[in-house]
């Protein structure tokens, strides 16, 4: 069974502040790390791998500095990665960044099984996924908790879907795509021998011609929607009022104050 | 390519832009700022420049489409279990204001079993919708993501909205992006504000990004139509019902058969309590300092007394005190409740990241310095094993429960 997981290196939210008095961002150092997510993702792939067999390809879009994620997902156990990086691919949207990625999983023959993480924390979109899906014409299960059942030779899988008030019990066909929530595993962390065989390593790099990317749907040019703006949120009111003084008389007053917001029936 | 151009004559060295890119983009070499590869042209730069020494050059897109055939602003309307999400109807309220901007309709696009779709179509309508485009198959009664994908992409190719705007709820966010896709349409994800461009007429999609960090406006381009969004649940208000109001109903039927359908339903397992996260007006969350799966139970008390769900942070579902459906945060779920009552939470980014929106925020936590505090709307500093116990007692009393 091929398993292809995409990945995505995403600024370390934490790093992303609001400076109080300017009101602008302030972003100490560029901490990048994978898309948590997208931890579960290759962690799946390498568990069905390791009781199926088959290969796991992992892929990423983005700058050069996006090896880095590539060397940890190859230090866990990926057998084969993939940078997906050209001038060209900057400022894509959505739309462009599941056909690059559909486009390279056709480059690399295809898969029977496409991970993604549910959704990428920097753009929080949740929208790849099932793009990628569409863009190679396979079924999608999203918001994946649990592979119950996967059976290569017969293309079958069954997976639960988390939902907000319960658990969907799906069957697919393969190839589908899936994309993962947190509660399908604990990802690994690399050993000693992962650690060594990715010291050697160098990450393939594929451009958009390697690909084979029609220029205008790649990139800014292949993005309906473009970014005309960015700014700090509206600051919380002016900080929050401690409730000070006895408990005896701050509960009650907390609790007055509640139910003057009404939002209490 | 679309280029960020930092014009050398006129760039100070200042810095200013170094801290305004959210991707870290920016550098300084030789006195003079640099872009490099990662740039997304999110403009962010553009602005912090006191000199305005930084330009984008935006490409035309390749291939123009007739734009002034597109009309009307649809909203889509959500059901589950024989109800209409409440979310489909604010966006009908949000939706009306858009379309007395651009002078058009507002229309429910709706899916479902020929049995059912009167009873949904007429909520949409009581609410404002001025026609329904109704699809409707057997095949839609329950939600999967080909049918429906497949109903709103022959929906829209043959009656051409303006502006689709869908629920940011797993539903919604599930088939939006395949319709998008096959569409060769723009998606904006999670939307928090809407309006239209006095001027050029388009669709201003704000939505938050970077955890909640940041917020964007997003466009889409001339060539591109429908506008598309997913929108968050109780950003808008719910418009007035008026039964009274008429509407025209368009009917459809589904061109797909049921083999067509690549996956299959087998089987639906309830959640053991009420999680809705997504849909509760008040969260009552605990976190480690909870301590055990057994002191829940005081997190749960309170929340019964108010109607509450229970949310919970990341450190509380990872010493497996109580199940993931509840983690809010940035790996768990966003929610914007009414109220958010946060029990021995720290306030790392990450919780707020899913909670930091709410409308007013609790922190009962011991110490003074947790960050939880200053994002709070009120605080008690003090034990949460004292505060919880008597915050239910004292509810109970004054709501007579
Ligand atoms: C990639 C990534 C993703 C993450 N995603 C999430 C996420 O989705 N959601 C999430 O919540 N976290 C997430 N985290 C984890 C996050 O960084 C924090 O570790 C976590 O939120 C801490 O949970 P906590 O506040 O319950 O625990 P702590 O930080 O340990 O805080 C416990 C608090 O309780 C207080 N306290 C102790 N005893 C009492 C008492 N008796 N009465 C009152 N107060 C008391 C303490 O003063 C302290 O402030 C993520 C982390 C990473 C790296
Ligand atoms: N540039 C990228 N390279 C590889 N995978 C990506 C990229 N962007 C998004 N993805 C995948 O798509 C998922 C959803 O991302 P998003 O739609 O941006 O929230 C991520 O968890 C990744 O699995």
């Amino acid at each position: 069974m091929k398993i292809a997981v995409c990945i995505k290196q995403v600024p370390d939210t934490t790093d992303v502040k609001i400076n109080p008095e300017t009101n602008t961002l302030i972003r100490e150092g560029v901490a990048s790390i994978t898309n948590p997510f997208d931890e579960y993702a290759v962690e799946e792939a390498l568990r069905l791998k390791e009781k199926h067999g088959g290969e796991v390809h992992v892929i990423s879009m983005g700058p050069p500095q996006a090896v880095e994620i590539l060397k940890n997902a190859l230090a866990v156990g990926a057998d084969r990665v993939y940078l997906i990086s050209d001038k060209a691919f900057a400022g894509a949207d959505t739309l462009a960044t599941a056909y690059t990625l559909a486009k390279t999983i056709q480059t690399i023959g295809g898969a029977d099984l496409v991970i993604c993480g549910k959704q990428a924390i920097d753009g929080d979109t949740a929208q790849v996924g099932p793009g990628v899906a569409t863009r190679l014409g396979i079924p999608q299960l999203t918001y994946v908790s649990k592979v119950r059942e996967i059976d290569p030779v017969k293309k079958r899988i069954v997976v639960e879907r988390l939902l907000e008030n319960g658990k969907e019990v799906v069957e697919s066909s393969l190839p589908v795509l899936m994309t993962v929530v947190k509660d399908i595993n604990e990802p690994r962390h690399p050993n000693l021998m992962g650690i060594k065989r990715v010291a050697k390593a160098t990450i393939p790099i594929l451009t958009a011609k390697d690909i084979g990317a029609d220029e205008n749907r790649i990139g800014l040019k292949g993005s309906p929607t473009w970014v005309v703006r960015i700014f700090s949120p509206e600051a919380r009111g002016a900080g929050g009022e401690i409730l000070k003084g006895d408990l005896s008389e701050v509960v009650p007053l907390l609790v007055h104050k509640l139910m003057d917001t009404k939002f209490i029936k | 390519m679309a280029r960020l151009i930092i014009d050398a004559d006129t760039c100070t060295g200042c810095e200013a832009c170094l801290p305004s890119c959210p991707f870290g983009s920016l550098s300084m070499k030789d006195g003079l700022a640099l872009v490099d590869e990662s740039c997304n042209f999110c403009r962010a730069c553009v602005e912090a420049c006191p000199v305005g020494a930084i330009t984008v050059e935006m490409e035309e897109k390749a291939v123009p489409i007739d734009t002034g055939s597109y009309q009307n602003v649809w909203a889509f309307i959500e059901h589950e279990q024989e109800k209409v999400s409440s979310v489909s109807l604010e966006l009908l309220g949000e939706g009306r204001k858009l379309a007395e901007a651009l002078g058009c309709q507002v229309c429910g696009m709706l899916f479902g079993d020929p049995g059912d779709v009167d009873h949904f179509a007429k909520e949409a309508i009581a609410h404002g919708a001025e026609k329904v485009y109704v699809m409707e198959s057997p095949l839609l009664k329950q939600y999967r993501t080909d049918p429906y994908a497949r109903a709103a992409v022959d929906l829209i190719r043959k009656f051409k909205p303006e502006i689709v705007l869908f629920g940011a709820t797993t539903q919604g966010r599930d088939f939006a992006g395949t319709v998008a896709t096959t569409l060769g349409a723009g998606l904006t994800a999670d939307c928090t504000g809407l309006d239209i461009d006095p001027e050029t007429k388009y669709l201003k999609q704000t939505r938050p990004a970077f955890g909640g960090n940041i917020m964007a406006t997003i466009l889409d381009y001339p060539h591109y139509r429908p506008q598309m969004s997913t929108v968050r649940s109780k950003v808008f208000a719910l418009p007035p019902r008026d039964d009274s109001r008429k509407g025209e109903i368009i009917r459809e039927t589904l061109q797909m058969t049921e083999d067509e359908v690549r996956t299959k339903i087998l089987e639906f397992i309830k959640g053991r309590e009420t999680v809705n996260l997504a849909d509760a007006e008040i969260i009552i969350s605990g976190g480690r300092a909870i301590g055990s799966a057994e002191n829940f139970r005081i997190i749960r008390e309170l929340a019964e007394v108010l109607g509450a769900a229970v949310g919970a942070s990341r450190a509380a579902v990872d010493s497996g005190w109580i199940s993931y459906e509840h983690q809010v945060g940035q790996t768990g779920r966003t929610v914007r409740p009414k109220i958010y009552i946060a029990c021995g939470i720290s306030g790392s980014v990450q919780h707020q990241a899913g909670m930091k929106t709410s409308d007013i925020i609790v922190a009962i936590n011991k110490d003074p310095d947790a960050p939880i505090f200053k994002i709070a709307t009120y605080g008690v500093v003090a034990d949460l094993f004292t505060v919880v116990p008597k915050l239910t007692q004292e509810f109970r009393k004054r709501l007579g429960r």
